[in-house]
């Protein structure tokens, strides 16, 4: 692959986007696991629970700092690298990305400092609501980020402004509750959950191992697990609600996730292993499952699931159709009012397929002047390489269930089993805390990579979307961004360990120093005093 | 969906040409003094208990802050896509140095106070140096170059191609907007300081810093309106104007020539705003030099409001123009969202703005009151 500004400026953006990816879900599912925490205590008045929080708390601050800092970056790398991308989808994208900071952003930082900073300046009751606004706002914050990615996968709500040059909206409302932004929205809170669950159990396991902080540790375990289930069942429903939107939405994406070539009878067959030939277009050594991916795609078992080589003749005719109207559009742009109805006609019947006549100009100056073969070639560039995505989705998927097993055991243990977990299943909820990373990232991976060549599915190729920039520049930033970003990384590696080491014990003295300050005022509350709740 | 329709265009245009004003006000009178603080941290604090107090003043707060320099870089996005895609990628280093510094801040904030020893906390405090100082320096710097026009040109399809470099960047004049923009927010951060540190060695050396900034800045300020009247040519709309056409910068004509400053004879009120911004600095000195507190943060704000509404004001109607190409200048009426995309973004704002100012306010309120060291020794989430 020959590494030019498209290149460079994908591969900075995947880096990122994924670097800034391996602390939201933490936040997402932290902060709810927290709120909940916290909640028990106010409801119960147990200390120990307050302790819970506060020492889970002390390990969500530090991720989620980073979760800011690096998502920073993301709101301006459109600008900086994706110049031509902001400019033609910005009327429609930018929109959600400015909601999330006024209703989303806004409240879960300004809310984050007051709950940190306000153990003795608010009430429990204040404090508890403040630890919720923040999972509120760290939520619905996701929410419109998944709108505004949505929009790429499935651009609906919006068309093609020929004096403008560039998308406009044409409905907020399709905008926002496309169908791909709901179900990935879901999906994507969902794994965020499942990963703080994995984390708290397997930090909780380690204390067990270790024999260290019992009490918080079983509790830590009885939230997580609980809660994780459910997390993970939900993953897993929701996921299939994505692939069942893709199969109307994003066909190409779910054939190459299947690394399916040809079109099968209804219903299809499943894919279990195998590998995929991009070259020979056939998956080696398939292992198929009949009927299963008709029934999961289309839920019928009638409706066929068209496979790639399909695919691509249907991208053939969008191309020649994008030509058509290119070659419209070139009359509109010089002839401006005077422009004649019928072209204005041909545009309005073409102008869906001018981001296909834009594939073209990777072989020809003027989409207008390509050759059957450039044509051909075009189409052919609508098949995203598939043996990376078959793999992720499989890992991805693999993960997902077996994270519905691991949360299913410790719930099952936890609850009807006394609590007596095995140290090998401790063990196990140790190693197993970086997979739900590894199935995020997956995730990440097959829906972006799978989207390629489009930055915005159908309407806008990737190679077409970057910066006028130097090679040199944008190789500098990148590796500015791979220095900075390992080093942060480690540092913030290396004090979460430092404070999972340390655990809560800390937290018990400063509850004494605080209970002791605040006797006369908790005296008043209940006329009994703060130690005459039920003890520990 | 009609009821866009309920406000014309060109109203929608000029609303969100003021509320981009909002937000960079929002961003720099409260993001600002954290800035200002981070840059007078090392200065002001030696010890590290003091460096802590000084820390604290912004602790609880800046992360709130800084949500509206987040949210200034959306709503360029969501109502001028073109300033957003020709402004980022032409003002790449610098974009990226500035990402670099509000990086490291939050990083710096968070993780300084997590380990006992001096290397570590020093380090990150110079961190905090960087991560203010930078960016209040290079927003001054791009102010500048806004004005003197940027070198862009758009093609047909409304690419934008930047001809420049980065250190064309540091022309003398932007050099000078951003000594301006530093020297101001750290007065603003000195003001700040004064009125939420308890500790007197801190407060008295904010104040000298704060005053001396203060000067600077009122001086660097007069010196650079005399230059944009003699020094530099200002850029106009030729021909009519349709304030309610399709957002395409080459369907108009501009011409260079003339001073920015023609504008104080076209619209005399305007002036007001450098008014507001010399008296509000000049307040805001003295109030630090008689030991006002909240006085001089209050008219430190003014200040600062003043400075900022001058040169949006001055330049009105063009938001980014092009030196190489003046037709492709971005004005108001050329470089805005579609009449839905505003009209939408305006029903958010006006449904959600309200409701940020009251929290914000609200938790201000809560965290009332002077940041000393006793507090710090008891409370284990202070940084």
């Amino acid at each position: 692959m020959e590494f030019g500004i498209v290149e460079l400026s994908r591969l900075q953006f995947a880096l990122t986007a994924m670097f800034h990816f391996l602390f939201v879900p933490l936040t997402l599912g932290l902060s709810v696991l927290i709120a909940i925490m916290e909640t028990v205590y106010v409801m119960t008045g147990r200390l120990i629970w307050r302790q819970m929080t506060k020492f889970w708390g002390t390990l969500f601050g530090i991720n989620f700092v980073l979760g800011v800092a690096t998502g920073i970056t993301m709101e301006f790398q459109f600008g900086m690298n994706w110049s031509y991308y902001s400019h033609y989808v910005g009327d429609v994208f930018g929109a959600p990305l400015a909601i999330e900071g006024l209703m989303a952003f806004f409240l879960e930082a300004t809310f984050v400092g007051l709950w940190f900073f306000g153990w003795d300046k608010l009430s429990k009751v204040a404090h508890m609501f403040v630890g919720w606004l923040v999972a509120i706002g760290s939520n619905f914050s996701a929410l419109w980020i998944l709108i505004a990615n949505g929009w790429m996968q499935n651009p609906v709500g919006a068309q093609f402004n020929p004096m403008t040059m560039r998308m406009e909206m044409t409905s907020f409302f399709e905008v926002m509750f496309n169908e791909v932004a709901q179900a990935k929205f879901v999906h994507t809170v969902s794994a965020g959950y499942v990963t703080a669950a994995i984390f708290v159990l397997g930090v909780s396991a380690w204390f067990l191992l270790r024999d260290r902080h019992v009490d918080l540790a079983r509790r830590s375990i009885a939230v997580a697990c609980s809660f994780g289930l459910a997390a993970a069942l939900s993953v897993v429903v929701l996921g299939d609600e994505s692939g069942y939107s893709a199969t109307h939405t994003q066909r190409m994406k779910l054939a190459a996730m299947e690394g399916m070539w040809e079109t099968e009878p209804a219903p299809a067959a499943f894919t279990v292993i195998g590998l995929p030939d991009q070259a020979a277009r056939e998956t080696h050594y398939a292992l198929h499952v009949p009927h299963v991916m008709g029934l999961i795609a289309t839920r019928s078992l009638t409706r066929e699931i068209p496979g790639i080589n399909d695919l691509v003749i249907e991208s053939e005719e969008r191309v020649r159709s994008g030509i058509i109207a290119y070659d419209a559009l070139m009359t509109i742009r010089t002839e401006r009012e005077d422009t004649p109805q019928t072209v204005l006609d041909t545009f309005e019947e073409h102008g869906n397929d001018l981001g296909y006549s834009f594939l073209l100009l990777r072989y020809v100056e003027d989409p207008r002047e390509a050759s059957e073969e450039q044509i051909l070639m075009a189409a052919n560039d609508t098949v995203p390489m598939v043996w990376p995505l078959f793999w992720a989705f499989r890992i991805m998927v693999g993960l997902g269930f077996a994270f519905i097993g691991v949360m299913a055991y410790f719930f099952v243990v936890t609850n009807f089993m006394g609590g007596r977990y095995p140290r090998w299943a401790l063990r196990a909820a140790v190693a197993i805390i970086p997979t739900p990373w590894i199935a995020a990232e997956m995730g990440w991976f097959v829906a972006e990579y799978g989207r390629q060549p489009w930055t915005a599915d159908g309407i806008l190729p990737t190679a077409m979307s970057v910066s006028h920039l130097s090679i040199t520049s944008v190789a500098l930033t990148l590796a500015g961004f791979v220095i900075f970003y390992t080093i942060l990384f480690v540092v913030e590696v290396a004090l979460l360990l430092k404070y999972i080491r340390k655990g809560p014990e800390q937290d018990v003295e400063e509850t004494e120093i605080w209970m002791a300050r605040h006797e006369h005022r908790l005296r008043t509350h209940d006329g009994k005093g703060p130690f005459a709740s039920p003890a520990e | 969906m009609i009821l866009h329709q309920l406000i014309d265009f060109e109203l929608l245009r000029l609303i969100w040409w003021l509320l981009l004003g909002v937000l960079l006000i929002g961003f720099a009178l409260t993001d600002g003094f954290d800035l200002g603080v981070g840059t007078l941290l090392p200065f002001v604090a030696k010890t590290d208990s003091e460096r802590r107090v000084v820390i604290n003043t912004v602790g609880p707060v800046w992360e709130g802050n800084q949500v509206w320099f987040i949210l200034g870089g959306g709503a360029i996005f969501a109502a001028w896509p073109p300033l957003y895609a020709v402004s980022f990628s032409g003002f790449y280093m610098a974009m990226f140095l500035i990402l670099a510094a509000l990086i490291l801040r939050p990083v710096g904030f968070k993780y300084r106070s997590k380990r006992d020893s001096y290397a570590w906390r020093n380090g990150w405090d110079w961190a905090l140096f960087v991560g203010g100082a930078v960016p209040a320096l290079l927003f001054g710097v791009a102010v500048g170059n806004v004005l003197l026009g940027v070198p862009f040109r758009l093609n047909e399809n409304l690419f934008s191609l930047y001809e420049g470099t980065f250190f064309q960047l540091l022309h003398p004049f932007a050099l000078l907007a951003g000594v301006v923009s530093l020297a101001m927010l750290i007065a603003h951060g000195a003001a700040w300081l004064t009125v939420k540190a308890d500790a007197p060695a801190v407060v008295n050396r904010a104040r000298r810093f704060g005053i001396t900034a203060g000067l600077v800045a009122m001086g660097g300020y007069a010196l650079a309106g005399l230059w944009l009247a003699f020094g530099i040519d200002g850029f106009a709309l030729v021909g009519p104007v349709a304030t309610d056409g399709p957002s395409n910068p080459l369907l108009s004509e501009v011409a260079r020539g003339g001073s920015w400053l023609a504008a104080y004879s076209e619209r005399p009120w305007i002036v007001i705003a450098p008014l507001m911004g010399f008296v509000g600095i000049g307040l805001a000195v003295r109030g630090l030099a008689r030991g006002g507190e909240v006085s001089a943060l209050l008219w430190s704000k003014m200040g600062i409001t003043g400075v900022i509404s001058s040169v949006g004001l001055t330049m009105f109607p063009f938001i980014l123009p092009s030196s190489i190409d003046p037709r492709s200048s971005l004005t108001v009426w050329d470089a805005s969202s579609s009449h839905l995309t505003l009209f939408v973004m305006l029903v958010s704002t006006v449904i959600f703005m309200p409701l940020i100012l009251i929290y914000t306010a609200w938790v201000y309120k809560v965290l009332w009151g002077k940041v000393g060291e006793d507090e710090l020794n008891s409370n284990k989430n202070a940084y």
